[in-house]
């Protein structure tokens, strides 16, 4: 990660004042945040987007775990009748589980975790570190946004249409056949559907930019093989994105014709075959995972780098397991259909393709490890941050090798064990990383100072509340509670109060998140250029914080002979 | 912005283009969904929304081509429109696979559940397909020399030769239009309906949608061709142009694709019908 810049290129701190008289003349309120060309402008409203659908799919999540917190069922007629249904008629209460826990899985990886990494720090970050004033279409940016928000619109009206046996689309973020085609008669499930569709065009186009500023944008001197590795992870999610979204993007059409024109393709009547969309949706689900978790990797690997002052290790060996995450990541879809009827044959090969995905995923867990080592090492907040997400998402990373046995996941497919999978995976490990990520970048985004104390207060708050909230997850799955339902046998009570309490846990680190960013936007202490010091080599620490409207007016030229790996 | 740039990128001004057009992506959407569910007033968002995104596309597109004039369009702002069109073929071919995966799985495993199936492909139900040597082939015929004269076109644009670009793009656009048109004569006397079963489904969605591409590359092209008659495109820049042949060589080889695989081995053994 050698991104030196040569001090006569950089716009000195000296003259960060000079700069703002022209580089940053902003554009008046209405055209800065609705008509936005700008890549640090429009990072921002996916930032703060991302947050609020983050806090609506939390809140949606906080009546799942209170309903969950006993057997039998509590709350949910109540919010049936809330929701303006009826709370008394059973079909509809249980109908609004369905709707919450596919609501909460569809906002969570598509309008929380998806927009904050890729719209925000990948807007935010990718340009800058690459030495390039902006991205490579920025109207194509606004509009990636704006079809996010819209999408956003659409998955919220079907809340509120007659979807099957009440209002809301009870499907699954999976959005399978035949619940999403003949049981769900209502409009509610097309404007699910339409809102896959327009967040899938958004991140198409934004992929597109992506991939075209990375390869056309850099600064010169910085070749493929000096970018930093947020920019590498971003490009290879970008790939996947591509590749990826347009094989959604025929599925759920043909959820769209079955359910509307009389097309079929998964109605077994007609020959067609609901295992056909689980091959189509994973074929994109399982990319889709990786997307999230890759600009994670990225954002761990500066901030490791950062806080050890030394290069990433086997930085080569970072960027090409990426890569081979990337591609391997694309032959692996059917370990999540192990129990549709697989021959032997597939299962066998589906498990060992899953299981060689391990060794680049290790590759990356041991070279943050080997970054350390030997590092002079500070303990910074986005460092605690940073850890956690290593611990967390090995957690993840492990119980993943075990659901990958073909014969093992007979037994665990669809149990609460697969949840504790993914929930450590993404809210503990691409969560974490956009924690990390923020409170590493936050004072440069917005040119105040964090309070670290709340930061690491909110860490430990946090990292207490999400390992009570889902390691009891993993019993639960291998004593065969079902994922999926809001009752269950009283047997599993215990992990199931656990559970929530864990939630309550969390959610008071959400508390402290928000103290943090209201306090520091408002109190903060004016931030440096480069706040984190010696170990902080990439661009944007050369840049004042928060940057001119329009960085690198005149390109940095990236110094060969300071190459640091 | 009023910065001294001293690069060759692009840097925009605001922009209200991006905003309306994803409100009228999303009234479009909307409106089909209300539609769809017999709720009259769909009809007019859909056709609210269809009008929003067609008048976005035009307005963005225009002021494309305006700046494309003002000299905006660097070599470096051209490469990231190469790359950006690739991509977005690349893109639109995963889409196909889509749905070539589903014909590819109903032919291979013609499903023995279904009573209009009954394990066969095509399907018990399918009584004959259409014959691929009549109008499938004069098609892949026409698509095949559409992709010539749009060659013709562009070589006439690089040497200069004005009326040979506009005499290529001709050509390229009455052929274009006349696949579209056999294309819809195929339909409406097809011997099998649309959707019912697999055969009826996986043949129509994905002709279909590469219909739509078909058209939407004839739009290409016809933009393409006013632009030529307003003078527009000069030998050494004429990214717009370019953009509009590789999508239609796009077009063109999904179709060989659906002509071999769905036409022809698709049709399997049941007997032929002539439109
Ligand atoms: C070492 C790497 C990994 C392996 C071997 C692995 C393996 C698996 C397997 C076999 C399943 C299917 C379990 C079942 O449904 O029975 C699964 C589910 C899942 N995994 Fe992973 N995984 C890995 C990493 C990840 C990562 C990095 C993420 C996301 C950041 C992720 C997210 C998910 C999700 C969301 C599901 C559940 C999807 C659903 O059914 O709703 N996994 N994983
Ligand atoms: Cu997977």
């Amino acid at each position: 990660m050698a991104t030196t810049a040569t001090p006569e290129t950089l716009p000195a701190h000296e003259d960060a004042h000079d700069l703002h008289s022209h580089a940053d003349h902003k554009p008046p309120f209405f055209q800065r945040w609705f008509m936005s060309t700008n890549h640090k402008d429009i990072g921002t409203l996916y930032l703060i987007f991302a947050i609020f659908a983050g806090v609506i799919g939390g809140a949606i999540s906080g009546i799942m775990r209170a309903e969950l917190a006993a057997p039998g069922i509590q709350y949910l007629g109540w919010w049936t009748t809330f929701l303006g249904g009826d709370g008394a008629n059973f079909d509809e209460t249980l109908h609004l589980w369905n709707v919450l826990i596919s609501a909460h899985g569809l906002i969570m990886v598509f309008f929380m975790v998806m927009p904050a990494v890729i719209g925000g720090f990948g807007n935010w970050f990718v340009p800058i570190m690459i030495g390039a004033p902006d991205m490579a279409f920025p109207r194509m940016n606004n509009i990636s946004f704006w079809l996010t928000f819209v999408a956003f619109c659409s998955l919220m009206i079907s809340a509120f249409v007659p979807g099957g046996t009440g209002n809301g689309a009870g499907t699954g973020w999976t959005v399978y056949a035949p619940l999403s085609t003949s049981g769900s008669p209502g409009p509610s499930v097309d404007f699910a559907i339409f809102a896959l569709h327009l967040a899938g065009a958004s991140s198409i186009m934004g992929a597109i930019n992506f991939i075209t500023t990375i390869f056309n944008m850099r600064a010169p001197g910085m070749t493929l093989h000096k970018m930093p590795l947020f920019v590498w992870s971003v490009l290879v999610t970008a790939f996947l994105l591509l590749l990826a979204l347009p094989v959604l993007a025929a599925a759920i059409t043909m959820l769209l014709t079955d359910r509307n024109f009389g097309t079929t393709f998964f109605d077994p009547a007609g020959g067609g075959d609901p295992i056909l969309y689980q091959h189509l949706f994973w074929f994109f689900g399982h990319p889709e995972v990786y997307i999230m978790i890759l600009p994670g990797f990225g954002i761990i690997s500066q901030i490791i780098s950062t806080f050890s002052r030394k290069p990433v290790f086997g930085y080569l060996g970072m960027a090409y397991a990426m890569v081979a995450i990337g591609v391997v990541g694309f032959i692996v879809w059917a370990h999540h259909m192990y129990t549709v009827g697989l021959s032997v044959n597939e299962k066998m090969y589906f498990t060992a393709a899953t299981m060689v995905i391990a060794v680049p995923t290790g590759i990356k867990i041991f070279s943050w490890i080997a970054t350390m080592w030997g590092g002079s090492l500070e303990f910074k907040s986005p460092m605690w941050w940073a850890l956690g997400f290593i611990f967390l998402f090995t957690v993840g990373g492990v119980t993943g090798v075990v659901l990958a046995n073909g014969g093992i996941d007979d037994n665990l497919h669809d149990t609460y064990y697969v949840v504790a999978h993914f929930h450590y995976v993404l809210s503990l490990g691409a969560v974490t990383a956009l924690f990390a990520g923020w409170w590493y970048w936050f004072p440069k985004m917005f040119g105040k100072m964090h309070s670290e104390f709340l930061s690491k207060l909110q860490f430990i708050v946090f990292f207490v509340g999400v390992n009570t909230l889902f390691f009891p997850m993993h019993f639960l799955g291998m004593q065969g509670m079902p994922r999926r339902y809001p009752d269950y046998a009283t047997a599993y009570e215990l992990w199931n109060w656990v559970a929530t309490k864990g939630y309550e846990i969390m959610a008071v680190s959400i508390v402290i998140f928000f103290i943090n960013v209201f306090y520091s936007l408002i109190a903060g202490k004016k931030a440096a250029p480069n706040y984190w010091g010696e170990g902080a080599t990439t661009l944007e620490w050369t840049l004042s914080s928060p940057p001119p409207f329009h960085q690198f007016e005149t390109l940095p030229v990236i110094d060969d002979k300071a190459g640091a790996h | 912005m009023a910065g001294a740039k001293n690069h060759d990128y692009h840097i925009l001004p605001a922009d209200p283009w991006p905003l309306i057009t994803s409100v009228s992506a999303f009234v479009m959407t909307s409106g089909l969904a209300l539609f769809m569910h017999d709720y009259a007033f769909g009809t007019y968002l859909l056709i609210a929304g269809f009008l929003g995104v067609i008048i976005s596309m035009f307005s963005w597109f225009g002021n494309i081509i305006k700046e494309a004039h003002a000299g905006d369009h660097t070599p470096v702002v051209q490469l990231h429109q190469r790359y950006g069109m690739i991509l977005f073929i690349a893109s639109e071919v995963m889409f196909f696979v889509g749905w070539f995966w589903a014909f590819f799985d109903f032919s291979l495993f013609p499903s023995a559940l279904s009573e209009v199936v009954d394990g066969q492909w095509p399907p018990k139900a399918i009584e004959a397909v259409m014959n691929p040597w009549d109008l499938p082939l004069l098609n892949t015929m026409i698509l095949l020399c559409s992709g010539t004269t749009v060659t013709w076109a562009h070589h006439s644009l690089i040497h200069g030769d004005r009326d040979g670009l506009k005499k290529g793009l001709w050509a390229t656009v009455i052929l274009g239009v006349l696949f579209s048109a056999l294309q819809a004569f195929e339909y409406m006397h097809a011997p099998f309906p649309f959707g019912e079963n697999t055969y009826g489904s996986a043949f129509y969605m994905a002709t279909g949608f590469h219909g739509f591409h078909v058209i939407v590359g004839t739009i290409m092209l016809i933009v393409c061709l006013v632009r030529a008659y307003k003078g527009h495109f000069t030998p050494k820049q004429h990214f717009g142009f370019e953009a509009a042949a590789w999508y239609w060589h796009f077009v063109d080889v999904v179709w060989l694709f659906l002509f071999v695989a769905i036409y022809i081995w698709g049709g399997g053994d049941a007997p032929y019908h002539s439109a």
